[in-house]
This record gives structure tokens, C-alpha cells and sequence, in this order.
């Protein structure tokens, strides 16, 4: 698979550089068992010999994957199931990687305790051998020839360096055997993902998303994750009860009460951000006020669930709020779309936008004073109870098989039942007819209409239906929060969901896809919540990563295959190069219709 | 031949009509691009409609699939006026291509024809969403009855490509097969040759014949003169709006205001009047029919 002729980054020869780069990654993986400072002072104990902690536990899993990765270059029997795809673009990634926390460590340290003196051997160690290893890892020969478009300069053919083509067909395994590789895929997901929520520091969380970030590139650039796709496309009830699986499990590997609340958040917004992708992944509403529908639904619900403060004092059962929240969001949705989505284009975005902000504004000024009392304006209602469900208090702590559950961990499951409901709502509907008008309004409104499609028709229902999902979120989300404010309602805010991260997370994970959305979700969710200090510029951050985004991958995190197609071209597997047309077919369509 | 604009209601010898636009206007404010039409379409015929660019040819399609609401005039189909709704329209019966390809270009080519499909199927978002009995059988249905369109159109190997990966001539066939997904009774093809070399628009014109035999009525707009003498039953010109002459191919050719539409009429003591003279004559000399041909021709192919 590999094309030895490639030229290198580096003119090495390639006999020395693959055992320079076993060696290296070798030598990072020794100095994470030495001590790489000599006070506890910086979190995580880097001062034990034999034993990594913290950021060391990063290091010496980057090291060890270029190690695995490195020797699976030789060709060994048993490690090139590993590589399916490109074998040396994996291994100078992984060295990047593991350089990269290394250094990241390094600088870290210097600066939290104030100079370089404060480094033990151990760090050097680690980083020369990073650093042997990512030279040397330069010099094995490229995966793939270089791209014959591109000028040499030297960014290109680094570039290049990381490029690999992609695997070919697996072979068949028995079923039982796939399945559990799912399994394990999906375990590996749930391990990864609450080791991040696990992080305790800044620090920690900075490195692990350095990992994270080269381990999953180079993972993919083998071709692991092509591999991982086939196999979930072919399994899909499996993948999908895995992933549920999954989910399920994370509050029992949860006992930090904060950490708990922070994967229920994560799921609410998550699921909301699904409900999103309904109206503009797949009917391509552009919605800028989504979350006032969530609000809708969180006040409704509010308001109906026997709140001291609530001026309505009423109690429904849970089921009834539920619906209740639903249908009033609904409503809305309905209000909101019948005169806006006759219109085209961008209308609809300014509309929304306005729905977004008068939804606030009115709550706010719905206080008794402004207006009559219904929501307490500016203070919200406050002290929702907790939920008690057939005598399942969600409010306490609750033993389950040796396992503590507590209050955060109660409302992830039952988030995760709507979550659940929504991501069915999702796949079934973009499979259905009606998920296939929606595409079709939204690649051509005009020629849609052509085929019999009532645009309008079907362009409120993606809007309502959209709204639906989002009410229904909203009902947990009111019980989770304890307190409903106009202020949780905004366009862009620092704490999500607002408008913005919603759209955001829709754009990021991968717009029309079912997983792209949740990834997005969690991701933008996970990285302000960890990251405290990046309070202030969160704004700014978050917009230079969308830019970002779209300049090197404007399909999303998660691409589904049309838009891969549509963005990329080339080197898709099943699909034929585009023949040239002949000199009479060129040029003669015409404009207008 | 005494009788050269035949209008349709003197032609009803192959069948009922299926569409009739009577009195169609479309004016976009100052300019009337479509003025006082008449068309009648009947059952097994494949009628065609021609004229120089800008005639109105696409704007009088536009009317008649509910795009445009005409200003005046009415369009029945089978007896029933139309609602001027495109949706409605296609839902009574009349599909139709596009003159610039308008695929859903990043769907499949079966996704492609199942959206064709929709009007003919009725499962809605209950019954996806709670696989209601019937869904699994109508969808399965629905991908059966697309693959045979599909097998018809001969793009059944191409099912799982997507559109916008498909070779021109084939997104050209696509197009006719996501119109027929709808079971209409008259398709509108708007120029379904352009841009083709005359091997794929041979393939097209047996296409159509076969389309004609399965008992759908076609309207066809086209430059392609040997094309469309080739095809059809009977041929409208419009020029500027409105609608010159009708008739079978032999009287469009045999008439003088057609070549003068297409090629312009000198007006008296015109500077080169004398050259147009000489070249009319040498024209009449060889054949009016050929030279249309080849001149039209060279103007698609340019």
C-alpha cells in the first residue's frame, strides 16, 4: 500500500529513519516514568519516579502510540491491522503529537513555577526523544505522491507528508466479531470522553485535547476510522443501541456530582442542537432564535410544575408538563413560521433572529409591572422541585448495584430517554419521504416544487416539528436548572445553549448528520466549561475556530457523504471520476430557466 | 395547403386533449413576454415549440407548470383548469425538465427519482416516525417502482451515484426520469438535447418515442430543427410572444415567416438589402429545410 518512492519531507534515508523514530518515541516513553519537576506545587505530581502522573499519563500514551504505530511500519504480523490506510503519516502524527504535549508540559511548568530550573532530567528526556522522533518520523517516505497542483514550497509538502490514501474494502469478519469491534470502538469513545470531563485542571484538559486532537487525526489518516464507518454503516441498530449503551453508562462512571452536571448539560444541549439540525441540516431553515423555542418549553414547564414562585400554581404530572411544554412550542413554531416561510432566503434569518430576542424581552416584561404577571420577568421562577417519577426522587442520591447516582446523574438519564426520542425523530424522518423533500427544498426550492413538493407546507413542518423537539428539551432542561431566567434565552451568551452555540454546533459537527450535532455539542459545551480562564475571550475564540473551520474542513467535524462529496472531490472510494465531457457538451448549458 | 395555421382545435385526430392553454398572457410589468397563446396538447401526441431566443418559450412552460402566475388566459389539464401552484400542478399530472439541469445535485440518483415520487405517495411524518403499518411496504414500493423508471432511463447501475457526479447527457436523463417518478400524463421537456453531440440526441429522440408509447402526451421545447421535425406530430413557432404558426413539420419548414423570424426580415432599402436578396435566392435554390438546419445548429454547437 505504501509507495516507497515517495519522496520524504526530510531527505533521509529511510533505513535509518524508521529505527531513529522507534527509538525516539522509545526514549519519550522512558522519560514519562522519570520525575519532570521537583515540586508537588504543579497539579497532577510530575515528581514520582516509576509512577506518570498527569500530563505524563498523555505523554506516555502519545509515546506509546508512535511506538505501536512505528513498529507497525516494519511490517510486523500482527500490528498492520492497524494501518489499513497510510503507515507513516500516523506515525509522524502521532510524533507531533506527543512533542507537542511534551512541550506543552514543559512550557507549562516553566511557567506556572517560574523558570526552566524547576525542570528535572525526566522532561528533557521525554522531549528529545519527542523531538528524534518527529525528525526522524519526517524522513520515512510519504503515503501518497505529492500532490502534482500544488507549488513545492515547504508547507505544501509538510502537508503532503500528512496526507494517506484511503484503505480498501476490510475483509469479512463473522458478525459477532464486528459487532465487537463496535463495542469496543464505543468504549474506547466512553473512556476517552469522560477522561476529558474527568480532567481536574486546566492544564490536564489542554494536553488531553492535544492527544485527542493528533491521536484522532492520526487514527484516521490510517484508516481506522474508515474501517470503524463501514462497519457502523453496516450495523446500524447496533451502533446505534452501542452508542446508547454507552451513554448510559457514563453516569455510573461518574461519583463528582460537577462532573455528573456537566454530561447532563452537555446531553440537553446536544439534543437541542439535534432538534436544530432537523430545521437547518436537512430543510436548510437558516434559524437564528432556535433557543427561544427552547425557552418556551422550559417556561411552560416551569410554570406548570407546582413552583412556589410560579404564578400559576399549578402541578402537572411530569408526562403532562412534558406535553404541554411541547405543544406551546409548537404553538410558537407555528406562529413564528405560517407568514415567515413563504418568503425565501434570508427573511426567515432576520425573523427568527427577532422571534429570538421578543421572546426575551416579552418574558422580561411579563413582571406585573410592565405587563400582566406570568413569568416574573427579570427573576425568572426559581425553585422548580425536583421531579418525582413513580416514586423515583429525582432530587437524591439513590444506590444502584454498588453505584451512587446522584441528582445530576438522575436527570442524565432521563435526559438521555429524550435524547433518545429526538435522535429516533432524526433518522427516521431524513430516511422518510418527507426527509427527502426536505433535502430536496433545500438543495432546489424551485425544481422541488416541480416535483409536487408543497414547499410551504413542508418547510413549516420541518420549522414545527424543530420546535417540538426543542419544548421537549426544554421541560427537562427547567427541572435540571432549577430556575428559569429570560437571561438562559439568548441570541449569543457566554453559557450555552444560546442561539449562536446552537447554530455553531450544528455548523462544527457536521450539518444533516445525526452524530455531528452531538460531537459539536459536546465539544463546545466541554471546552468553555473546562477552560475557565477562557472566560473572557470565549466569543473570540469560538469565532476564530469557526473560521478555522470552515477554511480546512467546511463540512463539519462529522461529514455525512453528500457533503464530503461536495466539498471534496476527490479520492472518494465508490464514486467514478467525473468523465471529461466531450467539446460539444462543454459550455452550452444555458442560464435561466 | 391553403390552410397553413391550423389552429388545435381542428387537429383532434389523435385523441382528447390533455392540455389546453387558451388566451395565456404574461406580462412582467411593461414587457408582455407571453401574449394571447393557444395551445392544445392531446393524448399520444408529441408536440413541439420552437422559436429564436427569447420568444417565450420557457416563460409560456413557466405558465403553464404554475411558476409564474399568467397575467391572462387559463391552462386546463383533462378538462380541469390548473390552479396556478407548481406542486398542484405536478400533482394533476404534468411534469417537467428544466432548460439548465436543476438536479438535487448532492442526493443520489434513486433519491433523485423517489423526490419525483412524492406526489404518488402519501406516507407522512406520523408514519415515518412511528414506522406505521404501510410505511415499509409503500417505501419499499416506491424504490421499486423508481428502480423500473431508472432501468427504463437506463441509469439502474448509477442508482447509488450522486447526481452531481453524473456525466452531463446522463444528469440530462435524470432529469426526464425524476419527472416521469410523478406518472404524469404530459411531460414538458425544456430543451432536452442542448448541449448534446448528435449520437446522444439520437438516443434522447428514441427516448422520447418510448415515453410517447407508454401513452404520455409530450411538449417539447428544442433548438435542434432535425431533432424536432424528427419528433414531432405537430410544431408551434412563437416568436416575440406570441404564437406565428402551427402545424405539421412540413408546413412550419414550407412557411416564409418562420426563416424570416429566425433570420431576420430586411426592411425596404436597407443598406446590404441587395446581398440579403441574393443569398434568400440562393436559399430557395437549395433547399429551405437543410439550411435551416445547419445554420441552427452552429449556433447550439458555438
Amino acid at each position: 500500500m505504501t509507495t516507497q518512492n515517495a519522496p520524504a519531507f526530510l531527505a533521509l534515508p529511510t533505513a535509518a529513519a524508521r529505527p531513529a523514530t522507534t527509538a525516539g518515541a522509545a526514549i519519550a516513553l522512558v522519560g514519562t516514568f522519570l520525575a519532570w519537576t521537583w515540586t508537588d506545587e504543579f497539579p497532577g505530581d510530575l515528581t514520582v519516579t516509576g509512577y506518570p502522573g498527569g500530563l505524563q499519563v498523555l505523554a506516555l500514551i502519545g509515546a506509546a502510540l508512535t511506538l505501536l504505530f512505528a513498529l507497525s511500519g516494519y511490517g510486523i504480523k500482527g500490528l498492520r491491522w492497524l494501518t489499513p490506510g497510510g503507515t507513516n503519516s500516523p506515525t509522524r502524527l502521532l510524533a507531533l503529537g506527543t512533542l507537542g504535549v511534551v512541550g506543552y508540559s514543559i512550557g507549562a511548568i516553566t511557567v506556572k513555577l517560574g523558570g526552566i530550573v524547576n525542570l528535572e532530567p525526566g522532561a528533557w528526556i521525554s522531549a528529545t526523544g519527542a523531538l528524534i522522533a518527529v525528525i526522524a518520523s519526517l524522513g520515512l517516505p510519504n503515503d501518497l505522491p505529492a500532490d502534482p497542483d500544488s507549488s513545492p514550497n515547504p508547507w505544501n509538502r509538510f502537508r503532503d507528508s500528512l496526507r494517506a490514501p484511503t484503505p480498501d474494502r476490510a475483509k469479512e469478519l463473522p458478525a459477532w466479531a464486528e459487532i465487537l469491534i463496535i463495542a469496543g470502538a464505543f468504549g474506547i469513545g466512553l473512556y476517552v470522553f469522560t477522561y476529558g470531563i474527568d480532567t481536574e485542571y486546566a492544564e490536564l484538559f489542554i494536553g488531553f485535547m492535544i492527544t485527542v486532537a493528533f491521536g484522532f487525526t492520526a487514527v484516521s489518516r490510517a484508516g481506522l476510522i474508515a474501517r470503524i464507518t463501514a462497519l457502523t454503516t453496516k450495523h446500524r441498530n447496533v451502533t446505534l443501541t452501542a452508542a446508547l449503551v454507552a451513554a448510559f453508562c457514563f453516569p455510573f462512571t461518574q461519583q463528582n456530582e460537577e462532573y455528573a452536571l456537566i454530561g447532563a448539560n452537555i446531553l440537553i444541549f446536544a439534543t437541542v442542537a439535534l432538534g436544530l439540525n432537523v430545521v437547518v441540516g436537512l430543510a436548510g431553515l437558516l434559524d437564528l432564535g432556535y433557543v427561544a423555542f427552547l425557552g418556551v418549553g422550559a417556561y411552560a414547564a416551569a410554570l406548570v410544575s407546582g413552583s412556589p414562585l410560579s404564578p400559576i400554581g399549578v402541578q402537572f404530572p411530569f408526562w403532562a408538563a412534558v406535553l404541554t411544554g411541547a405543544a406551546a412550542s409548537l404553538v410558537f413554531g407555528v406562529i413564528i413560521g405560517a407568514p415567515t416561510l413563504r418568503l425565501r432566503g434570508d427573511y426567515l434569518a432576520i425573523v427568527t433572529l427577532g422571534f429570538g430576542e421578543i421572546f426575551r424581552l416579552t418574558v422580561n416584561a411579563l413582571n406585573g409591572v410592565s405587563g400582566p404577571d406570568l413569568t416574573n420577568g427579570s427573576q425568572g421562577i426559581p425553585s422548580i422541585p425536583d421531579l418525582n417519577i413513580l416514586g423515583f426522587d429525582f432530587g437524591i442520591s439513590h444506590d444502584i448495584g454498588g453505584f451512587t447516582l446522584g441528582r445530576s446523574a438522575n436527570y442524565y438519564l432521563l435526559m438521555l430517554l429524550f435524547t433518545g426520542v429526538v435522535v429516533m425523530v432524526f433518522r427516521r424522518s431524513n430516511e422518510s419521504r418527507i426527509g427527502r423533500a426536505w433535502v430536496a427544498i433545500r438543495e432546489d426550492e424551485t425544481a422541488a416544487t416541480a416535483m409536487g413538493i408543497n414547499a410551504f407546507r413542508l418547510k413549516l413542518l420541518a420549522f414545527a416539528l424543530g420546535a417540538t423537539l426543542a419544548g421537549l428539551a426544554g421541560t427537562v432542561q427547567a427541572h435540571v436548572s432549577y430556575t428559569v431566567t429570560p437571561e438562559q434565552y439568548q441570541f449569543a451568551g457566554s453559557v450555552p445553549p444560546n442561539s449562536a452555540f446552537l447554530l455553531a454546533a450544528v455548523i462544527l459537527g457536521g450539518m444533516g448528520t445525526l452524530s455531528g450535532p452531538l460531537v459539536g455539542a459536546a465539544l463546545l459545551y466541554l471546552i468553555p466549561a473546562k477552560l475557565q480562564f477562557m472566560q473572557d475571550y470565549q466569543l473570540f475564540l469560538f469565532g476564530l475556530a469557526l473560521i478555522l473551520l470552515m477554511r480546512f474542513r467546511p463540512e463539519g467535524l462529522v461529514a455525512d457523504r453528500r457533503k464530503q462529496l461536495e466539498f471534496h472531490e476527490t479520492g472518494q472510494l465508490d464514486v467514478p471520476p467525473d468523465e471529461p465531457l466531450t467539446d460539444t457538451a462543454a459550455g452550452t448549458t444555458k442560464a435561466g430557466a | 395547403m391553403t390552410d397553413m395555421t391550423r389552429t388545435a382545435t381542428t387537429t383532434t385526430d389523435t385523441g382528447t386533449p390533455v392540455l389546453d392553454a387558451s388566451g395565456v398572457t404574461m406580462r412582467f410589468g411593461g414587457l408582455t413576454a407571453v401574449r394571447d397563446v393557444d395551445l392544445t396538447v392531446n393524448a399520444g401526441e408529441i408536440v413541439g415549440l420552437i422559436g429564436p431566443n427569447g420568444a417565450g418559450k420557457t416563460t409560456f412552460f413557466n405558465c403553464l407548470t404554475g411558476l409564474y402566475v399568467p397575467t391572462e388566459g387559463k391552462v386546463s389539464y383533462k378538462g380541469t383548469v390548473l390552479p396556478p401552484k407548481p406542486h398542484l400542478v405536478t400533482q394533476a399530472g404534468i411534469a417537467r425538465t428544466f432548460q439548465n439541469i436543476r438536479l438535487f445535485a448532492n442526493m443520489t440518483v434513486l433519491e433523485n427519482v423517489l423526490v419525483g415520487r412524492h406526489t404518488r405517495t402519501k406516507e407522512g411524518l406520523w408514519s415515518a416516525l412511528l414506522r406505521l403499518p404501510g410505511y415499509k411496504k409503500a417505501e419499499n414500493a416506491s424504490r421499486a417502482r423508481c428502480m423500473e423508471i431508472l432501468e427504463f432511463i437506463g441509469l439502474q447501475d448509477k442508482a447509488d451515484h450522486l447526481a452531481r457526479n453524473l456525466p452531463y447527457g446522463d444528469q440530462r436523463k435524470l432529469e426526464i426520469a425524476r419527472a416521469l417518478a410523478s406518472d404524469p400524463g404530459l411531460l414538458l421537456l425544456d430543451e432536452p438535447t442542448a448541449g448534446m453531440n448528435p449520437q446522444e440526441t439520437r438516443v434522447t429522440e428514441e427516448l422520447i418515442f418510448a415515453i410517447r408509447d407508454q401513452g404520455i402526451a409530450v411538449l417539447v421545447i428544442e433548438h435542434d430543427m432535425r431533432f424536432i421535425f424528427n419528433l414531432c406530430d405537430r410544431v408551434t413557432v412563437l416568436v416575440q410572444g406570441e404564437k406565428l404558426v402551427e402545424g405539421t413539420a412540413e408546413v412550419v419548414q414550407g412557411d416564409e415567416r418562420v426563416v424570416a423570424a429566425y433570420l431576420g426580415t430586411p426592411f425596404e432599402g436597407a443598406p446590404g438589402a441587395d446581398e440579403v436578396a441574393e443569398v434568400e435566392a440562393a436559399e430557395a435554390e437549395a433547399g429551405t429545410s437543410t439550411t435551416k438546419t445547419t445554420t441552427t445548429e452552429e449556433e447550439d454547437t458555438r
